[in-house]
């Protein structure tokens, strides 16, 4: 099969392995936990029956693949088991927390671009003048700055100070999306560092590149002026590049998310994960890891799926 | 290197040197790397000052972590506390000194999991090649897709709350990054002449892996071990901060950074130095991988 649903296709062949590794790896967290893992999970306060039945749930007296395939069976119909604390229903639990977590990761990946995109094009179209190695500076500062930090300084700044935001709270994107907006604006500021940094130096760097080529260098020849040129020629390439550092971007944004979500107190995922983590609620621990495990990897396969839309040299080549 | 190449670095040719049309090889020099790389030398003088201050922490800082001033809670800096102290008391400055070493342990402790894993692995599979190649750039793939503190995050859910188990997660997670590029390289380097030589002189694989493959394999993995230093500080003082790595009352700088955030109305300053202690350190390692990058590959440009 040629094409993009050829490459589509291939993609998700290449996708069952890697998905496998993944859900072991967090299936097979179950065999860290110290002592009888049954006793654990089913709490202080469990009866005799309540921690067989777990162990019949969980399937420990059969071979460790038996029941790795029987966790994932339950896994694929949606069932990732109850929160040993609220006896909720885990998938329940986490999604009705991912939209805000998804929310802050989507708008620190587009402040990212807003800001990193105009500094990229900055530094290239001024290559080599200070502002260019200002800018370089200040990306290299955005990969070293703890985000949950800066989010305290945005914190104490904005909310305690000029109280221009709110300092803590999240409001559900579909009920009322500004207000939502409004709240995740620090948060998401206070993640988009790593985005900012990252782009600003690949755009930089695809520039730089592509103004330097021969065909550029030809159109040049021709008459057209150097908007023209990064307007129609040089951006395009750019284009890409953001896609690609998105999808690289998205594993490291919910690895710090955990920790932005706690400063802002945000009721995401990540909050749910280390307070579970914290008060040893492990299904609710491994069911998240799960969930943003999948997300990433479906992100991934997205960007690789746009990319190829976007350049039809890489659905050729892959 | 091989030896060959060794002993002509050791004796410069200048026939053999100014026939190719390159400037004479010399031998590397750390102090002229230092003063020919100012960024280099800033970013090791204050790693060594740091690293200095971790180990003689029980001997120079003014006071003991835990010493409590009743008298003096949550104060600003002063000639008695020069960073002002906590809300419990204790000597910001002391703390400070403290923690970095759970920082630097945090940091070594997880890039050495991630290499001891994934070095042998990433050669391992690109030698071997094959269908070994293929399982285990799918598990590579696998493992890449997790966040790294998520990971760090479950295993401390399943394996129980502290540092290490948050970093030895930390490091399983760098693993596969490692393995990608040892990988990579080693797929480069086997085919190379010299290996090609060496097999033909009947040397054991176990020998062309040490002497040859490794060796010249090794390069960008040295950029990104310490590129990687600064990735698993910052996850350490994350973890630290959500009280997940360091646990109290044992200083860390996130952790110093979730109390001074706690009491963030009453003394702001608090919330400065463990912040600038973190970055200042990420930002070194940064810098320090950056200009090795350049040291060891001369055709990549600095900036």
């Amino acid at each position: 099969m040629n094409g993009i649903p050829g490459m589509i296709a291939r993609r998700l062949i290449q996708l069952v392995p890697v998905m496998i590794v993944a859900t072991f790896v967090v299936f097979s967290l179950v065999y860290l936990m110290p002592g009888d893992p049954a006793v654990t999970i089913a709490g202080d306060y469990a009866t005799e029956e309540r921690v067989e039945e777990i162990r019949r749930i969980y399937g420990f007296d059969r071979p460790m693949l038996v029941q790795y395939f029987a966790w994932l069976g339950n896994v694929a119909i949606g069932d990732l088991g109850r929160s040993l604390f609220s006896n909720e229903s885990v998938l329940t639990l986490i999604l009705a927390r991912l939209p805000h977590t998804i929310l802050l990761v989507v708008y620190a990946l587009i402040v990212g671009a807003l800001i990193g995109v105009p500094l990229g094009i900055l530094a290239a179209t001024r290559q080599g003048t200070t502002l260019d190695k200002v800018i370089t500076s200040v990306a290299s500062l955005g990969v070293a700055i703890p985000n949950f930090w800066l989010g305290i300084i945005l914190v104490t700044m904005f909310s305690l100070n000029y109280r221009w935001f709110p300092a803590t709270g999240a409001t559900s994107f579909f009920e009322d999306p500004v207000k939502a907006l409004y709240f995740a604006t620090l948060p998401a500021i206070a993640l988009s560092t790593g985005v900012v940094a990252v782009l600003a130096r690949q755009v930089r760097s695809a520039l730089l590149e592509v103004l330097g080529s021969q065909y550029i260098r030809t159109l040049r020849a021709k008459g057209l002026s150097s908007g023209a040129i990064l307007w129609k020629h040089g951006l395009r390439n750019v284009a890409a590049t953001m896609l690609t550092i998105a999808g690289l971007q998205v594993n490291r944004l919910f690895s710090s998310a955990v920790i932005v979500e706690a400063v802002f107190a945000i009721p995401g995922v990540g909050n749910l994960i280390s307070y579970s983590a914290l008060n040893k609620d492990f299904p609710v621990v491994q069911g998240v890891a799960l969930v943003l495990v999948l997300v990433v990897i479906l992100t991934n396969l997205l960007v690789d799926v746009l990319n190829s839309i976007f350049d039809p040299r890489v659905a050729a080549t892959t | 290197m091989t030896d060959s190449t060794v002993t002509s670095m050791n004796t410069p040719n200048p026939a053999t040197a100014a026939a190719s049309g390159l400037p004479p090889p010399t031998r590397f020099s750390f102090w002229r790397w230092m003063w020919s790389d100012k960024r280099a030398m800033v970013s090791l003088a204050y790693i060594a000052v740091l690293v200095a201050a971790a180990v003689l922490a029980p001997f120079i800082a003014p006071y003991a972590p835990n010493q409590q001033d009743l008298m003096n809670m949550l104060a600003p800096p002063s000639t008695e506390h020069w960073l002002g102290t906590d809300d419990l008391g204790r000597d910001t400055l002391s703390r400070l000194m403290h923690g970095s070493y759970n920082a630097l342990y945090a940091a070594g402790l997880a890039v050495g999991i991630g290499v001891i894993i994934g070095v042998p692995m990433g050669v391992f599979i690109g030698f071997v090649g094959g269908w070994v190649d293929e399982a285990g750039s799918r598990i590579i793939d696998g493992v890449l897709a997790f966040p790294p503190i998520v990971l760090a995050v479950a295993v401390t859910g399943a394996l129980g709350i502290g540092l290490t188990n948050a970093m030895i997660a930390v490091g399983f997670a760098f693993a596969p990054v490692l393995a990608r590029t040892m990988r990579a390289q080693t797929l480069v380097v086997k085919n190379a002449l010299y290996v090609e030589a060496a097999t033909g002189f009947g040397a054991s694989r176990l020998h062309l892996i040490i002497r040859h493959i490794i060796p010249n394999a090794i390069q960008p993995v040295i950029v990104e071990i310490t590129l990687m230093l600064a990735v698993a500080l910052l996850a350490e003082a994350g973890l630290s901060f959500l009280s997940l790595g360091v646990q109290p009352p044992e200083s860390s700088w996130g952790g110093m950074l979730a109390r001074a955030y706690h009491y963030v109305e009453v003394a702001p300053e608090q919330m400065y130095a463990p912040g600038f202690a973190i970055l200042f350190t990420a930002l070194a390692f940064n810098t320090l991988g950056e200009s090795i990058r350049v040291l060891l590959d001369p055709t990549v440009k600095k900036n």
